[in-house]
């Protein structure tokens, strides 16, 4: 992976981050890092219930505070925030219950975390001094804990007044399930819960608030992977015109979905900035984080896959139950609708039938992090293929070599509509390359005679794998502008919003390549509207190919022009011309040549002079890649573990990982990518859970309860890699953010119910905690604690 | 999470810091700050007065003798861990203070801190539990000594009465040579234990076990000392024989659940980390 | 009343005296009164390390000390180690290991590091479960960790091996 100085070609190079100098140093620019003059605080106001009515609200004590310049709850907002509701960015007919959330909880609070006032102060502390003299009465009101529960016929409702509790039940069908499953040579049933806590990035949510009351202009910074979403969800709803509001996303620390979404602080702390004419900051405090921001939980599966004689699958069929939280979230179904269309994963399943359940649970909204649903399908799919080898005795490797969808079979129709509207293609990939490869690297060959050897010596080891196939480079689009001003200096702005996936470095090498001038001379302007007026942002794995895609057009927009425009400008025919350093020159005559800045003067036109041709103003150009759908990488992890089976405690002691994400641009932050995205699995599998009592109260509400990986919980992790370009983008790239994630706790679990073996445990379920498995260990085996 | 407002005192002596404690209204004692400060930012306290203890010098240090390692309450957990004279000496507070949160957290907290707020699993009370040390709670013109067991009177809840203050502990030294070992069991390094046991073993000439001392942490609100397995190791050899079977009583020590964490996974662990404890503790580089 | 109080230290090798309201952190101390923004808060109860800085040399969570504790102390943060244009060892090592994604946590991981360098002894590298157990009180969510011990593992088999 080292860098050629001598290419001209920086796509596939690891160049070092541009990034990082700053953020090295301690120069990085989060929103809690900008302090404008005369800022203002906000400390928000939760509702400790869960579910109960606001009978009384009193401000006047926290009013009183010295230092405190406003506290306002439902009743002070502007109109607009009373009457409006959070909007559906992901709509979809077929929620039936299209429940979103309000700015402020105006007589119902239906979360424990949902706000019901603000106070903006001098200071964070004073806010909070003055927040706990705002008295609220409640009137408490049942709740609904365990989705399931909130299904049964006689339930509580999570709103007051609804019918029920459900939010959206859809069957996924392809084929016909009876007729297989009627064929089968045997059927395998079970049942999954699979539990997914919070993106929790190191930084926390916050915005900040800008009101220029003489120049009718705002500008919020905020914590997001998506400003200028943010930005359309603010004209709604604060009716803005276009050009009065900016969304901006400074430097982000880290995102992993739930800022993807939009939050009612946004707007809230918008209307605040515009009412007492000052900026305003609100920053999340973790504790917040906890009830506050996005986050996935539970969803229950109920499985039963078909298998012939030879261990092929005929069939599936079932039922997920979705957690959904207390509003239909931004992003809408959009979470359980990935794991139900992810299910199928690598494998050839001629039939079909899932019904997915969404109902409310009174929690906070549940939306998509790292891997949105498709970890859990994953999980679900992997577990069923290891059942199969149990019940046939082939090996596990073998049953799911039997099933996987051959690369000569690409592009592959799964026939199931993904959650963009478009069918699910698989469009390159080499499944059974990859587990054989990984495979090797883990020498599962041998891992037999080492189980034995550890067995005899009392020692419990036991080997996972797991296959994915993840969707990626969603659409709708992303935007680029290149552009050389008429000083000569090089900008791209782009719509792509990052959160650590290095954009200011890997979207500079792409237009590097065009431009023919090295990355660092390359400024790159991320999630900013005022910088480009259209784009969607970065999520979902889609930055690579949608970004990518289009500052490589883009680009490729400029270099052209630039050559049509030198050529007039030095009267030789456009063919004789090359890029290079900042100049284009002739190639037979080098010397003969005009540099970007004076290209950029001439572009820019001077008055009586007409611009060449049919050239547009300006060295830039704009382009928006529109995938015609989403682009599929893959991969395989396996996995060692070793089982303490008088603690529980499991180590994981060897993980080998290939993975295939098409072409890379910067192999050094493709393996970044792929080394964070495990560790967020492995806290999947054996640490991260929020826990609920069954009043729906957070229970693990800091980082003491809620476990996320250390160091030394992430093992050493060898990665290999194949690239199946993806024919559907000009750079043949595909998403690389979140297929570390995606495998990682089917395989984890895989290898621990393999070192459990001699006690026939069985785990169908995630995370897994140490004292679990020294329960199912007592249950299965009660002799082995003798 | 800021703290809300307090008045602050940074005394200089002891006698300011008594005389302090024994005037103010709602006076709150700030050691280390790794408990008490998340608990000021969380608001789950909020005195009236924060009594700094920091710049009490005279109230760290340690002093190792024949009988007796006395350490300041104020001593910070990383000094214990480099004092040579501490691991000769009292070698089972090393083998605790390991495990006791990370090094940040170490170069602050202090051992007066870490005993007078009792977390039910901290380290350095089981490993005083298992040394029965004593300690000293003074009082403007008063002074007392309370034993270990009956340092604790309920869960985070100390013997301390108003006015009084925490000023050191001592722990009696274990003749030359002695078995010592603390194994704990949590989900990461560094993280409170779920349990976790100190053991101390004293041996004859003949090689068999003269004294012992057995301390769980984790199960109910102060370590308890296994009472039942220290008797039925005297007499006995040290070996891994003899350690499974006495430890199986350990599994009926009391135990409480909360919403983490049963009973009965305690029970288990208590088994279980004490063989380990008392295995561990006779390993070549614990004795 | 707010209860004020004056204090007097060093950040960074600079003498510095300031008024500070007594429940001020030191991490919001360094942070608001200062401008010293690189050190960070990302859970303001002790458990994440982003706030790490050292305190005579020694690691210590800023969001867990008042500003006042710190009078007639040495302080050092991130903003001390180096610039962008001249980084140091430990800084340039991040850079090529690619150490960091977001940087949220990296001053508080950067602060950590120092303290490990800075106390270890002879020239014999630290093994690699040495260098998590050292990055164990700090909690990274991008990189999984395996690239910040590449660099240090780096760092420490070079020659020169103070950063």
């Amino acid at each position: 992976m080292s860098v050629d100085e001598n290419s001209n070609t920086w796509f596939g190079q690891s160049i070092l981050r541009k990034e990082d100098p700053a953020f090295l140093t301690g120069r990085g620019r989060f929103v809690d890092d900008l302090q404008p003059d005369r800022m203002l605080h906000a400390c928000i106001v939760r509702s400790p219930h869960a579910h109960a009515r606001i009978v009384r609200i009193d401000c006047v004590a926290a009013r009183a505070v010295s230092g405190v310049r406003a506290v306002y709850a439902f009743a002070d907002l502007p109109d607009a925030l009373q009457q409006k509701r959070l909007p559906l960015m992901s709509s979809n007919p077929l929620i039936r219950q299209a429940l979103t959330q309000p700015v402020m909880a105006k007589d119902e609070v239906r979360y424990a975390g949902e706000s019901v006032a603000v106070v903006i102060a001098e200071s964070r502390a004073v806010a909070e001094d003055a927040a706990a003299l705002v008295e609220v009465e409640y009137e408490s009101l049942p709740a609904v804990s365990d989705v399931r529960k909130g299904l049964a016929p006689g339930a509580p409702t999570v709103h007051a007044g609804i019918p029920d509790n459900l939010v959206a039940q859809v069957p996924f069908v392809v084929g016909d399930t009876d007729m297989a499953f009627q064929n089968a040579a045997r059927t395998i049933q079970a049942s999954f819960d699979t539990h997914r806590g919070g993106g929790f990035s190191m930084e926390t949510r916050g915005c900040l608030a800008i009101h220029d009351a003489d120049l009718n202009s705002n500008t919020l910074y905020v914590t997001s992977q998506s400003p200028h979403r943010i930005k359309r969800v603010l004209m709604d709803m604060l009716e803005y015109a276009d050009h009065e509001i900016r969304v901006v996303a400074p430097d982000v620390g880290g995102g992993f979905g739930p800022k993807g979404s939009f939050y009612p602080e946004y707007a809230l702390i918008s209307a605040c900035a515009m009412l007492l004419g000052c900026p305003v900051k609100w920053i999340e405090d973790r504790s917040e984080n906890f009830v506050a921001t996005q986050q996935e939980r539970d969803q229950f599966w109920e499985l039963e896959v078909a298998i012939d004689n030879d261990a092929h699958i005929l069939g599936l069929r079932g039922r997920l139950i979705h957690e959904n939280g207390a509003y239909v979230a931004p992003l809408g179904l959009i979470l359980p609708w990935i794991a139900v269309t992810h299910v199928q994963g690598p494998y050839v399943i001629p039939h079909f039938n899932i019904e997915m359940v969404v109902a409310f649970t009174n929690k906070v909204p549940t939306s998509p992090v790292r891997g949105a649903g498709r970890p859990q399908a994953v999980f679900v799919m992997e577990r069923l293929m290891d059942k199969i080898a149990q019940a046939t005795g082939l090996d596990p490797a073998e049953v799911r070599r039997r099933n996987f969808i051959q690369p000569t079979q690409m592009p592959y129709n799964c026939q199931l509509i993904a959650r963009d509207g478009k069918p699910v293609i698989y469009d390159s990939g080499d499944y059974p390359q990859a587990q054989r490869r990984a495979l090797e690297m883990a020498h599962y060959d041998t891992f037999r005679n080492k189980q034995l050897a550890a067995r005899s010596k009392g020692r419990h080891i036991g080997i996972g794998m797991a296959s994915f196939v993840e969707g990626t480079g969603l659409g709708p689009y992303e935007s680029a502008t290149v552009r050389v001003a008429t000083n000569g200096k090089i900008v791209v702005c782009t719509g792509a919003s990052p959160q650590g996936q290095s954009h200011k470095t890997t979207l500079a090498q792409i237009c590097a390549d065009q431009l023919q001038i090295a990355p660092e001379a390359i400024d790159i302007v991320t999630g900013d509207t005022g910088a480009i007026a259209m784009g969607v942002g970065t999520f979902a794995a889609r930055s690579a190919v949608n970004a990518g895609s289009a500052v490589h057009v883009a680009g490729k927009g400029v270099r052209e022009k630039a050559i049509l425009l030198a050529a007039s400008m030095l009267k030789v025919s456009p063919e004789k011309l090359e890029l290079k350093g900042g100049f284009v020159y002739n190639v037979a005559q080098p010397e003969q040549r005009r540099s970007f800045r004076e290209i950029a003067i001439y572009a820019a036109g001077s008055p009586g002079y007409s611009l060449p041709g049919a050239v547009t103003p300006g060295l830039e150009h704009t382009a928006y890649f529109q995938p015609e759908r989403s682009t599929y990488s893959n991969g395989c992890h396996v996995v060692e573990a070793e089982v303490d089976i008088w603690t529980g405690h499991v180590t994981l002691c060897g993980y080998w990982i290939v993975d295939d994400c098409g072409r890379a641009i910067n192999p050094k932050v493709v393996y970044g990518q792929v080394l964070g995205g495990t560790a967020h699995g492995i806290g999947n599998a054996l640490l991260e859970r929020l826990i609920y009592d069954e009043f729906a109260q957070p229970l693990t509400t800091t980082f003491a309860d809620y476990l996320l990986p250390l160091a030394t919980d992430v093992p050493h992790i060898e990665i290999g890699h194949i690239e199946s370009p993806s024919p559907l983008n000009p750079l043949g790239v595909k998403g690389a953010g979140e297929g570390g994630t995606l495998p990682a706790t089917a395989a984890i679990i895989a290898a621990i119910e393999d070192a459990l073996s001699p006690f026939g445990v069985t785990i169908n379920e995630a995370p897994i905690s140490p004292m679990r498995i020294v329960e199912l260990i007592r249950e299965a085996a009660p002799a082995a604690y003798a | 999470m800021k703290a809300p407002p307090f008045k602050y005192h940074d005394p200089r002596s002891k006698d300011e810091a008594l005389g302090l404690i024994s005037t103010l209204e709602d006076p709150c004692v700030l050691a280390g700050g790794q408990s008490l400060m998340p608990m000021l930012n969380f608001r789950v306290l909020a005195p009236q007065h924060l009594i700094d203890l920091n710049r009490v010098t005279e109230l760290a240090g340690v002093n190792c003798d024949a009988q007796v390692v006395r350490v300041g309450a104020m001593t910070r957990q990383c000094d214990l861990e480099d004092n040579e004279a501490v691991g000769r000496a009292a070698p089972l507070l090393h083998a605790a203070l390991r495990h006791v949160g990370h090094r940040q957290t170490r170069n602050r907290g202090t051992i007066g801190g870490s005993l007078c707020h009792l977390d039910p699993a901290a380290e350095l009370v089981a490993a005083a539990a298992a040394l029965d040390a004593t300690l000293i709670a003074e009082a403007k013109g008063s002074s007392r000594r309370i034993p270990i067991a009956e340092w604790s009177t309920g869960y985070l809840s100390n013997a301390l009465r108003a006015g009084e203050l925490l000023t050191a502990a001592e722990f009696p030294v274990w003749p030359e040579g002695h078995c010592y070992g603390f194994v704990e069991y949590a989900r990461r390094s560094g993280d409170f234990a779920i349990v976790g046991v100190a053991a101390l073993l004293a041996l004859d000439a003949n090689g068999a076990i003269t004294g012992a001392a057995v301390a769980i942490g984790g199960c109910t609100p102060a370590p308890q000392r296994a009472l039942t397995v220290e008797q039925a190791l005297i007499g006995r050899k040290p070996t891994n024989a003899v350690f499974n079977d006495v430890a199986r009583l350990a599994s009926s020590i009391e135990a409480q659940s909360d919403a983490f964490v049963k009973a009965d996974y305690r029970r288990h662990l208590a088994r279980v980390l004490t063989e380990r404890a008392l295995s561990e503790s006779t390993r070549e580089d614990s004795r | 009343m707010k209860d004020v109080r004056t204090i007097k230290l060093t950040v960074n090798g600079k003498a510095l005296e300031r008024s500070v309201e007594t429940r001020v952190s030191l991490a919001d101390f360094l942070r608001n009164d200062l401008r010293l923004t690189g050190t960070h808060l990302g859970c303001e109860h002790g458990v994440c390390g982003a706030c790490t800085v050292l305190l005579e040399g020694k690691s210590v969570r800023a969001c867990l000390m008042l500003a006042v504790q710190a009078d007639g102390a040495a302080v050092r943060t991130v903003e001390g180690l180096g610039t962008p244009e001249k980084l140091n060892p430990l800084q340039r090592a991040m850079m090529e290991h690619h150490g960091l994604q977001c940087g949220f946590c990296t001053p508080g991981i950067l602060m950590t590091l120092t303290e490990f360098l800075e106390r270890r002894r002879g020239d014999v590298p630290p093994t690699q479960a040495e260098v998590r157990e050292a990055l164990s009180g700090n909690i990274c969510r991008c990189t999984g960790y395996q690239t910040i011990v590449e660099a240090v593992m780096r760092v420490c088999s070079e020659s020169d091996t103070k950063p």
